[in-house]
C-alpha cells in the first residue's frame, strides 16, 4: 500500500472471465461452520509460505471406488486463491469424481488452464489448493489405514552449507525464479558449494515442469 | 454503475485550473527552457514563475525549489543526496518505520551498501512518531532525519514542527547534527506547508497528490545544504538535477498547489464529517473492524480500517465490481507478497494488515458516496468472512 495498488508495477491485475465467475460465485465452499463434519472422511490444511494465506479442504471419498464425491473448502486468500480452489473443486468432483490417484495427477497448471490463466504473480495461489488436496489425500489414507500409500512431502536438504531444502527451491521457482541465477539470488543455494549446482538445476527443471508444464 | 473513487491517496484527477495552465506548454510553447532564444525564454519565464509560486506556499526562496519527476525522486534525492554529500561529517541516519518506500529503501541501501548506520523509529500503536523518541537517537554524527508529514496509508499527521524545532536546538547546542527532511506529498491539499513553521530543511511534494499532473514533483532544499546529484549531464536545476524540465508538468503543479492551498481549510471542513461518518459507520455496523491510526491527528480524507478474518484483495475486487475503488495493505496485492509495512509497524499481526482497506476521499466525494459504501460493504464483508477459516484474536479489535 505504498500507494497500495501501485506497488505492483510488473503485472496487470486483470483476471479472465472464468476467474471472475468463480471469484464472484465460488462453488463448493463451506459457508460458516461445516455442517455434518462426520460425512467427510478426509481433511487437509495448508498455509501459503509466500503470502501467509490459508486454505482448508474437506473430502468425501467413496471407499469402494476411491472417487472423490465431495470437495468442500474455506480460504483466507485473494481472488486467485478463491477462484482456483473453486475451480479445483469442480474439476475434482465433476463426472462422478476423480479417483485419489487421478486427483494426485492434477497439477496447478491444469487448474490455471481451465481458469483461462492467472497473472504469473498469482501462480502460487493455485498451488495452495494443490497442496491442500495432497494433504487431504494423505489424511484419507492415514484414516483408512493405508500409510504405505501416503506420499510424504517432507523437505530434503539440498545444500547443507546454505541450509537450503528442496522446498526452498520449489518456493523460489513458484515465485518466478526460473533460472539457476534467479534461484541463487533468492536462496543462496550452491554459492559456497558449487558442486551441488547440477542437482539444483535438475530440481528447477522438475518444479518448472510440475507447476508450469513443459512448454512454459 | 456507481463510480465512487476513494483512492485519492494513490492519484487524483487533474484539476481544470492545472490543465488550463499546462495546455500552452503541451502544444504551442515547445521551446527548451535552456535555449537562448525567445522561444526558450518564454518557457523559462513560465517555469521560473511557477518556481516562485511554489516557493511562496512553502515560505521559502525560489532558488530553494528543485524540480524532479515526482515524490519518489525527491525522496531519493533528499536521502541519498544529503547523506552522500555529508559523509565526511557523519554516517548516521534516522527514519521512521512507516516512511514511504522511497525513503525507507534509499536509507536501507545506504546502510547496506555505503556504510551508514540507520536508526528506525517505531510509531506508537496509533501511528504517531514521538519527538522524544526521535531525539533520543540523534547524535553529532547524525546527518539526516526523515519523518513524513502525514502517513500515506493511515493518514496520521506527525508532530513535524516539534521535531524540527528540537533538531534545530540540538544543532545550535552541539554545533553539529542532522538536517531534517519531511515527505509532505499526502499533506499538500490539507496542511500548511510553511517550511519555516515546520522547521524543516528539506521537503518533498509531488503533483499528482494535489490534483496536479503525474510525473512531476519538487524538493525544497534549504540554501547552504550540500547535496550530491543522482543524475548527470547538464546544468539544469543548478546541475543538481540535469535533464530538460517537464515544463508543462511544473506549471500545472504550481497551479494545482495554488488552488489546493487556497481551498485547504474549506475542503478539510467539508471532508472531516464525511470521513468520520465513514469511520463510525463501519465500526458501528460491521463487527470485528478496527480503525488503523489516530482518529484525531489524521488527514481529513483518510479512512483506514481492518476487516478482521478476511483478505483485502478479495474485498477490493468485490468493491471494484460495485464501482467502489479503494486499496488494501494485503500481501496479496503487493508484488513482493509482503503485507503493509505501515500496519505492521503499529505492532499489528500479519492478519490485521491482510484485512486492511484504505478509503481516501477527495473533491468529488459526496455524502451519497459514503452512504453507498456503507450500504454495499456489510454483505460483502459477511460473504468473505463466511468463506474464511481464520479467526483473529479479539484483542486486535475490541476497544
Ligand atoms: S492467496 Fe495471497 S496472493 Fe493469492
Amino acid at each position: 500500500m505504498s500507494d497500495v495498488i501501485s506497488r505492483d508495477q510488473k503485472q496487470s491485475w486483470f483476471y479472465s472471465d472464468i476467474v471472475k465467475e468463480h471469484f464472484f460465485n465460488p462453488q463448493n465452499f463451506v459457508m460458516g461452520e461445516l455442517e455434518n463434519p462426520e460425512s467427510y472422511n478426509a481433511t487437509g490444511k495448508i498455509g501459503s509460505p509466500a503470502c501467509g494465506d490459508e486454505l482448508r479442504v474437506w473430502l468425501r471419498v467413496d471407499p469402494a471406488t476411491e472417487r472423490i464425491l465431495e470437495f468442500r473448502w474455506k480460504t483466507f486468500g485473494c481472488g486467485s486463491a478463491i477462484a482456483s480452489t473453486s475451480m479445483a473443486s469442480v474439476m475434482i468432483t465433476e463426472n462422478g469424481g476423480l479417483t485419489l490417484d487421478e486427483a494426485r495427477k492434477l497439477r496447478p497448471q491444469d487448474i490455471m488452464t481451465r481458469l483461462g490463466g492467472l497473472p504469473p504473480r498469482k501462480f502460487h495461489c493455485s498451488v495452495l489448493c494443490d497442496k491442500a488436496l495432497r494433504d487431504a489425500i494423505n489424511d484419507y489414507l492415514r484414516r483408512s489405514n493405508q500409510p504405505d500409500r501416503m506420499i510424504r512431502e517432507s523437505a530434503r536438504v539440498i545444500d547443507p552449507v546454505a541450509k537450503v531444502t528442496d522446498r526452498d527451491i520449489e518456493e523460489a521457482v513458484l515465485e518466478g525464479a526460473h533460472t539457476i541465477e534467479l534461484v541463487q539470488q533468492k536462496t543462496k543455494v550452491g554459492i559456497g558449494n558449487p558442486s551441488i549446482l547440477p542437482a539444483v538445476e535438475e530440481l528447477i527443471r522438475f518444479y518448472k515442469e510440475k507447476y508450469f508444464g513443459a512448454t512454459y | 454503475m456507481a463510480d465512487v473513487y476513494l483512492d485519492h491517496a494513490a492519484a487524483g484527477p487533474l484539476s481544470p485550473a492545472a490543465k488550463q495552465a499546462m495546455d500552452p506548454f503541451l502544444m504551442g510553447d515547445y521551446g527548451n527552457p535552456s535555449s537562448f532564444h525567445m522561444k526558450g525564454k518564454r518557457v523559462k519565464d513560465a517555469m521560473e514563475e511557477a518556481r516562485a509560486d511554489i516557493a511562496s506556499h512553502l515560505a521559502c526562496r525560489a532558488d530553494e525549489i528543485l524540480f524532479t519527476s515526482g515524490g519518489t525522486e525527491s525522496d531519493n534525492m533528499a536521502i541519498l543526496g544529503v547523506a552522500r554529500a555529508a559523509k565526511a561529517k557523519g554516517n548516521h541516519l534516522i527514519v521512521s518505520a512507516f516512511e514511504h518506500q522511497a525513503v525507507l529503501e534509499a536509507a536501507v541501501f545506504l546502510r547496506d551498501k555505503e556504510g551508514f548506520s540507520l536508526s528506525i523509529i517505531q510509531p506508537t500503536q496509533d501511528g504517531l512518531i514521538e519527538p522524544e523518541v526521535v531525539m533520543s537517537q540523534v547524535r553529532p554524527e547524525t546527518v539526516l532525519v526523515s519523518i513524513m508529514l502525514a502517513n500515506n496509508e493511515i493518514g496520521t499527521i506527525q508532530p513535524i514542527a516539534t521535531i524540527g524545532n528540537l533538531i534545530q536546538k540540538y544543532r545550535a547546542e552541539h554545533g553539529a547534527g542532522p538536517f531534517f527532511h519531511t515527505d509532505a506529498c499526502q499533506a499538500t491539499p490539507y496542511l500548511d506547508l510553511s517550511v519555516e513553521k515546520l522547521h524543516v530543511d528539506l521537503m518533498t511534494i509531488n503533483g499528482s497528490k494535489m490534483y496536479g499532473p503525474k510525473g512531476v514533483g519538487a524538493l525544497y532544499i534549504k540554501r547552504g545544504i550540500k547535496i550530491q546529484p543522482l543524475q548527470f549531464g547538464g546544468a539544469q536545476e543548478r546541475g543538481l538535477r540535469p535533464g530538460t524540465e517537464f515544463v508543462a508538468g511544473i506549471v500545472g503543479m504550481a497551479a494545482a498547489l495554488e488552488e489546493a492551498q487556497g481551498m485547504k481549510k474549506k475542503e478539510s471542513e467539508r471532508l472531516v464529517p464525511l470521513r468520520d461518518r465513514l469511520i463510525q459507520g463501519i465500526l458501528q455496523t460491521i463487527p470485528k473492524t478496527r480503525l488503523n491510526g489516530d482518529p484525531i491527528h489524521r488527514l481529513p480524507n483518510n479512512v483506514n480500517v481492518s476487516f478482521l478474518d478476511l483478505e483485502g484483495e478479495a474485498l477490493l475486487l468485490y468493491l471494484d465490481a460495485k464501482g467502489i475503488y479503494a486499496s488494501t495493505g494485503s500481501a496479496c496485492t503487493s508484488a513482493s507478497l509482503d503485507p503493509s509495512h505501515v500496519i505492521l509497524s503499529l505492532g499489528m499481526p500479519f492478519e490485521v494488515a491482510h484485512g486492511s482497506m484504505r478509503f481516501t476521499l477527495g473533491r468529488a466525494t459526496t455524502a451519497e458516496h459514503i452512504e453507498y459504501v456503507l450500504e454495499i460493504l456489510p454483505p460483502l464483508v459477511e460473504k468473505l468472512r463466511s468463506i474464511s477459516p481464520v479467526t483473529v484474536d479479539d484483542k486486535y479489535w475490541k476497544p
